[in-house]
């Protein structure tokens, strides 16, 4: 029966266009088998993220010190509280700070070298796309430790070579001013494949009649780039933007162990900020920690809708093109 | 002999012409070395002793292989203890979420019901939750479920968290299949089940076995959850967590912390370079899509 059934959408996968689903006309049996389908995911997704996101905003409201304790509504003195803490609008500035290093180096950097590495003529191809793309599968927690004894003042590798050339003693980690941009240099480099994907996925559209045909007609290197590759990705630019942003919210494993939010707060992100409140300080305050983790999620979720807008216009820019 | 001559400086012409390419990739090869150079330094650190590994600066190649640095990362540091535990959590996480995923994404692309829209909506609307705003929620509900400090409850936090894509993955392939397809298994008298287990989820393969790859890198992964759920258990802690504690713990033997370093990552990699094509379509179809 498989094997006919495959024969029957090998045939009419080109024929036929793309199915609506089906109308609510199915009986009792089939709704039941919908939802048992449906159960695990309402069940985990449910306790696991739906219901976390609601209990936030009632947490934020209530005097909560320690998981065992009792919780005492208080209204909204744990946003003022958060509000008037400096170090709350530190690591918010430091989040935002962070993101606007990472992100235009993530997007741009890793453009340049998939369109190297997306030209069919480069010897050795896969073997260098494995290599940029390695960092990434590998644990960031465990990159973090190894990357401190890497940068070690002291006996570091990197610093003795510094000292070979005649400097050295960098603390890379440790000085105030040094540990973001070089978190943001790790950062890069640990995530750079990924938006390298992004971008070789976005170039395959491209078809190559475009610059078979450019070509023919005289243009050059450059004009190549500057009329066909640039047009081609710029819807998606957009999107590529969308998710590389939304990814550099999701920091706290290297941050944690790279600096741990130190040293004195110059590298602590909103995440940090949450976790010591809530499970780092002698006596939790989960209630502030809820009420700063609500204001996180406000700001990742404005972030994310301004740019699903862009994503809109972007798909709108595409299709005016075609 | 002409004929030679000529064939001689045809394959010539050929090989200039890629010269420029080929100095290209020897420069780029150069970048890569540098680039995976963090995990060369640490496999070479993990065969130092720990003199070496102070004094040795950026040498690679240890001067006397200490294989002991693998014995006490798997025995003193628990490493051994550790590696087991995140075989348990990843494995079941992938298998949990692989089925979970690929039920909603078939009958959400599949049926249009009552809620179905709503369903999706909220979906799409989670799609980018971090982890730090549900953290604190999530270790309070798993204290009242009586599944804190324990590696079940680690693997159905993990198991419930952000696999939105997941779905989404697997809606998108479900939705293109034509209809005819259905209407010809259930000719063949099979059922809602059957249809989806013996035709629907073998035709999704290739989307199955990105959704498994891409849940099990994160799993594997995972650094908050496993940190928050193994507070008072250390005996729980996935190599992540452990890699974080060893520093705290033992911050003199830094050639066996290079060592349970590598022994941590060894599988990721492993299953990345003979499942790389499931991972990366996994990571462009957020693009394509």
């Amino acid at each position: 029966m498989t094997s006919r059934a495959v024969q029957l959408t090998r045939r009419q996968t080109r024929a036929s266009a793309v199915d609506r689903p089906e109308r609510p006309r199915h009986g009792w049996k089939k709704t039941t088998w919908i939802w048992i389908f449906l159960l695990p995911t309402v069940v985990l997704y449910g306790i696991y993220t739906i219901y976390p996101i609601i209990a936030s905003y009632w947490y934020s409201l209530v005097e909560w010190n320690g998981f065992d304790a009792d919780q005492k509504f208080v209204g909204l003195s744990n946003y003022r509280e958060v509000f008037a803490d400096p170090l709350f609008w530190n690591s918010f500035k430091i989040t935002l700070f962070f993101m606007l290093l990472v992100v235009p180096a993530r997007v741009l950097l890793t453009l340049l070298v998939a369109m190297i590495l997306n030209n069919p003529k480069l010897p050795l191809i896969g073997v260098l796309r494995s290599a940029f793309f390695i960092p990434v599968v590998t644990t960031t927690a465990i990159i973090g430790v190894v990357m401190r004894f890497i940068l070690d003042p002291g006996t570091g590798p990197i610093n003795s070579l510094l000292m070979k050339l005649g400097g050295g003693g960098v603390d890379f980690l440790g000085g105030q001013h040094l540990a973001l941009p070089t978190a943001a240099v790790l950062y890069i480099w640990k995530f750079f494949g990924v938006t390298m994907i992004y971008w070789l996925a976005a170039l395959q559209t491209i078809p190559y009649e475009l610059y078979e045909a450019a070509k023919i007609d005289g243009a050059g290197t450059w004009q190549l780039f500057r009329y066909i590759t640039l047009p081609m990705l710029k819807p998606f630019l957009i999107i590529i933007t969308v998710l590389t942003v939304e990814e550099t919210f999701h920091n706290f494993d290297l941050m944690y162990t790279l600096t741990a939010g130190g040293p004195y707060f110059h590298t602590e992100i909103i995440e940090i900020y949450i976790y010591r409140w809530a499970f780092a300080a002698p006596i939790p305050q989960l209630g502030h920690a809820s009420a700063a983790a609500v204001i996180f999620g406000l700001l990742v979720a404005i972030v994310g809708a301004v740019q699903l807008w862009g994503v809109y216009a972007g798909r709108r820019l595409r299709g005016e093109q075609r | 002999m002409s004929a030679e001559v000529a064939v001689r400086t045809d394959r010539q012409r050929r090989l200039l012409r890629r010269l420029p390419w080929w100095i290209a990739a020897i420069v780029l090869v150069g970048i890569a070395v540098l680039w995976i150079f963090p995990f060369l330094w640490m496999l070479s650190a993990s065969l130092k002793d720990n003199m070496e590994m102070f004094t040795g600066g950026l040498k690679l190649w240890p001067s006397k292989f200490v294989w002991d640095n693998y014995t006490r990362a798997w025995n003193d540091a628990h490493f051994g203890r550790y590696l087991i535990n995140t075989v348990v959590v990843t494995v079941i996480t992938v298998v949990i979420v692989t089925i979970r995923c690929a039920t909603a994404g078939y009958v959400l692309a599949r049926y249009r019901f009552r809620g179905s829209r709503i369903f999706l909506g909220v979906l799409v609307a989670t799609l980018f939750v971090p982890t730090g705003y549900t953290i604190i929620p999530v270790v309070k509900i798993s204290m009242q479920l009586h599944l804190i400090d324990s590696l079940g409850g680690m693997i159905l936090a993990l198991s419930g968290g952000a696999y939105v894509s997941a779905i989404l993955i697997y809606y998108g392939y479900f939705r293109q299949i034509p209809r005819e397809l259905e209407e010809a298994a259930l000719v063949d008298g099979a059922g809602f089940v059957r249809t989806f287990f013996s035709v629907m989820l073998p035709l999704a393969m290739p989307v199955t076995a990105t959704v498994a790859v891409l849940t099990f890198i994160t799993t594997w992964n995972a650094f908050f959850l496993p940190l928050v759920f193994t507070f008072s258990r250390p005996d729980l802690r996935t190599v992540s967590v452990g890699m974080q504690a060893f520093v705290g713990e033992t911050a003199t033997d830094w050639s066996g912390m290079a060592a349970a370093g590598v022994i941590s990552i060894v599988p990721v990699v492993v299953l990345f370079i003979f499942m790389q094509r499931s991972f990366v379509e996994g990571i462009s179809g957020a693009v394509k899509s």
